[in-house]
């Protein structure tokens, strides 16, 4: 091959621009850009010190209250003696190992259930008839041997799961419901499916818990008392089905017309219609806003704590204003619980985003 | 037996199958609630709102004594939650059109950062940032015995800010006429002088006319001593801090939690949008000679826009429904008075259909205004 020679510039011409490395190019290409690199790299440096300065150099490692109230840096002993009250709250101390379990094995069968390999019918018969009553057998106990713990005393992180879990697994069918009432020919079904769905969506769920806790044992008979945890659940079960009905009614009308008229044409009727054409086709698109979703809800079970339970949130909380460390630990505890939710929250939307790239490649 | 398979019939007697229903369920347990609240002897009604609400509200913006009625603390909780969600969603809008575009910047550094905190906001239960901004002012600051005094008139403690207020001494009435006949001639300008540079193509000066005509009429009106000011400066005495304007510490790590979290929604939502226009738009704007800023703002961020506005909607109603958290740090809000009602009056369930149907009209005011500015930028498909 001939090699290429740079011809002579001819005189008097502009020499080209100087080609800079991409490196240089891409963080001081111009000066304004390189007043950005300089900026962001200064809030990235002292951040980094910030955040190095409390957590490990000015950090207290051992001792107590009074050695963490003396330093400005992080309290670590407070983490450690506080980790499994503020996981379990007032489960009893010497069966703690039972929400542990149940938690394990919670996240592992989550874990298994999320590979989409595994997707089928047997996954979900597990899921109902062995996993759940696994769960609830460990936190009530009262059977196998296994003291009775009433709900009273679930809390922490357990509690936080079951309620945004069980919530959306309740709310899944409620909301498909209520999605195909809203897609409804009968003007009557169509119109209670709105009016549900817009109520519940156009107020707080605060105002949906506090319904639940205040206004509902005002609707008993007399005599008939609900549990407190299941009232709270039931509120988050409702606010979660008229969103969930939202984004399965987004999939519905993804499915085109035509599939309905096939399948009616082959003399299916409605039911049939849609269980074994539509809704496969149209849940199979909402998963991964659905996961978007349940992120949300994982979060919104935090405010559970305004009526008075004792969720995650909740028990970091009582944990700061424990007499010993009250007032000393107060950015350690909220840290901690921030870091929480942000991994399970962060785990959830990798797997969303994991979720839109399957179904991309897999299903055109 | 022939009727039985018609599908008109069929489908009338599912509806009402399902009226019925709801009409039992509805009955049944409005029935049984009479019943328990006259055996609890809670009389019904909404009488309780002439009564004296005897109750001290932190924070007003409106006028309010414990001695007014129930009805007017109502009112103050609804002025309050529309005030702080307001100012959230204005503020936060700003905050996160800035960190959208920083988001989409080559600069990985400055995008990096953006996506972290969009990341660190949107992973982190809001609720929880509340607490953590509320006692992070509470641990901050000093007390208010020992308050910083930053600049003259100013005070900065654990129990909020104090700044000097400036309130209108007399003339408020034709003080605020004015600014309002401004404020309608610059827009009335503006608008004019837009139209005259799209049909001549020359550009004119109808932004510095109009915002004379904005500045220019209660200028007048002030230098002619028709309206004058007062300040009202806070006395640091004893043990507290009077007059002045007082911005409490709830109301500040409200507004803060509700305005980030905004601003990290509308940032992805920013993101989104400006995505999904094609790099077609760049380039061709980029062919015509315009400057990268100039793209954005001229050609990529006007139909942004559109696909911008309906998840825009989203958020602010979402913002002003998650005002309701005020409860959690005291701010007090429509929630929180209506709870201080209910516990006061036990009337459970007309508070509760109260403080729900505010949220549901104002929400359904929310969808209709922003629906209504949707359809004006919509693209007009002729």
């Amino acid at each position: 091959m001939a090699e290429i020679q740079a011809l002579p510039l001819p005189v008097g011409a502009a020499k080209p621009p100087v080609r800079r490395s991409g490196w240089v190019k891409t963080y001081f290409g111009t000066p304004l850009n390189s007043m950005i690199s300089l900026v962001s790299m200064v809030t990235i440096f002292f951040l980094g010190k910030l955040a190095f300065g409390w957590l490990v150099v000015n950090a207290v490692f051992s001792g107590d209250g009074l050695a963490c109230k003396a330093s400005g840096g992080a309290c670590w002993p407070f983490l450690a003696e506080k980790l499994r009250y503020m996981i379990f709250g007032f489960y009893p101390f010497d069966e703690q190992w039972r929400p542990l379990l149940a938690l394990v094995l919670f996240l592992a069968s989550c874990l298994i259930s999320m590979m989409p390999r595994f997707w089928s019918r047997i996954l979900l018969y597990a899921w109902l008839l062995v996993v759940l009553p696994v769960l609830y057998v460990l936190m009530a106990g009262g059977i196998f041997g296994l003291s009775p713990v009433a709900t009273s005393s679930w809390g922490g992180l357990p509690l936080s799961f079951m309620l945004s879990f069980i919530g959306l697994v309740c709310a899944l069918p409620l909301g498909i419901g209520l999605a195909l009432a809203r897609a409804s020919s009968l003007p009557a079904i169509r119109v209670l499916a709105v009016g549900f769905i817009e109520i519940v969506r156009g107020v707080p769920l605060i105002s949906i818990l506090f319904m639940a806790t205040v206004m509902l044992p005002l609707f008993m008979p007399e005599g008939v008392t609900i549990d407190k945890l299941l009232r709270a659940q039931v509120a988050i079960i409702i606010f979660a089905a008229a969103y969930i009905a939202e984004i399965v009614r987004g999939g519905l009308q993804d499915v085109p017309e035509g599939q309905r008229e096939a399948g009616q044409s082959l003399g299916l009727s409605y039911w049939q219609v849609m269980r074994k054409i539509v809704l496969p086709q149209a849940l199979k698109k909402v998963i991964p806003p659905m996961v978007g979703l349940f992120i949300g809800f994982f979060q919104d079970t935090t405010l559970v704590t305004i009526v008075g339970l004792l969720d995650f949130l909740d028990t970091v909380r009582s944990a700061l204003r424990d007499p010993e460390w009250q007032g000393i630990a107060v950015l350690e505890g909220y840290v901690f619980a921030a870091a929480v939710y942000f991994t399970f929250s962060a785990l959830m939307g990798l797997y969303s985003r994991f979720l839109e790239q399957h179904f991309r490649v897999t299903h055109g | 037996m022939n009727f039985l398979n018609d599908m008109r019939f069929r489908a009338f007697c599912y509806q009402i199958g399902a009226i019925g229903l709801v009409v039992a369920v509805a009955w049944t347990m409005f029935a049984t609630a009479s019943d328990n609240l006259a055996k609890q002897n809670i009389a019904t009604g909404f009488g309780f709102l002439a009564r004296q609400a005897g109750f001290v509200i932190s924070e007003t913006a409106i006028t309010y004594q414990p001695t007014d009625s129930i009805a007017r603390a109502i009112l103050v909780g609804i002025v309050n939650t529309v005030k702080v969600s307001l100012l959230a969603a204005i503020l936060g809008t700003v905050l996160g059109l800035f960190v959208g575009v920083a988001r989409m910047s080559r600069n990985p550094l400055l995008a990096r950062l953006a996506l972290a905190y969009v990341e660190v906001l949107r992973n982190v239960p809001l609720l929880l940032y509340l607490f953590l901004w509320y006692s992070l002012i509470i641990m901050v600051f000093p007390p208010v015995k020992q308050a910083l005094n930053i600049l003259p008139g100013v005070y900065l403690s654990n129990s909020g800010l104090v700044l000097p207020a400036i309130f209108v001494e007399n003339g408020a009435a034709i003080f605020a006429l004015f600014i309002c006949a401004g404020l309608a001639a610059a827009i009335l300008i503006r608008r004019i002088s837009q139209q005259r540079r799209l049909t001549t193509g020359k550009p004119n000066h109808g932004t510095v006319i109009a915002c004379l005509a904005l500045v220019l009429p209660p200028l007048v009106l002030w230098m002619l001593g028709l309206v004058s000011f007062g300040w009202d400066i806070p006395q640091a005495g004893r043990f507290r801090l009077t007059g002045g304007l007082h911005v409490r510490p709830e109301f500040v790590a409200l507004l803060f939690g509700l305005l980030l979290s905004v601003s990290a929604s509308i940032a992805e939502i920013v993101r989104a949008g400006i995505q999904a226009i094609g790099p077609g738009q760049w380039e061709a704007a980029a062919a015509l000679g315009l400057h990268r800023s100039r793209v954005m703002r001229l050609v990529v961020l006007p139909q942004a826009l559109r696909l911008i506005i309906p998840p825009l909607t989203n958020t602010y109603l979402t913002v002003f429904k998650n005002s309701s958290l005020a409860i959690a740090i005291g701010y007090p809000d429509l929630v929180m008075v209506s709870n201080t009602v209910m516990n006061q009056t036990g009337q459970a369930i007309e508070t509760i259909a109260i403080f729900m149907g505010v949220y549901l009209s104002l929400s359904i005011a929310i969808s209709l205004t922003m629906n209504w500015y949707n359809a004006r930028v919509a693209l007009k498909v002729r």
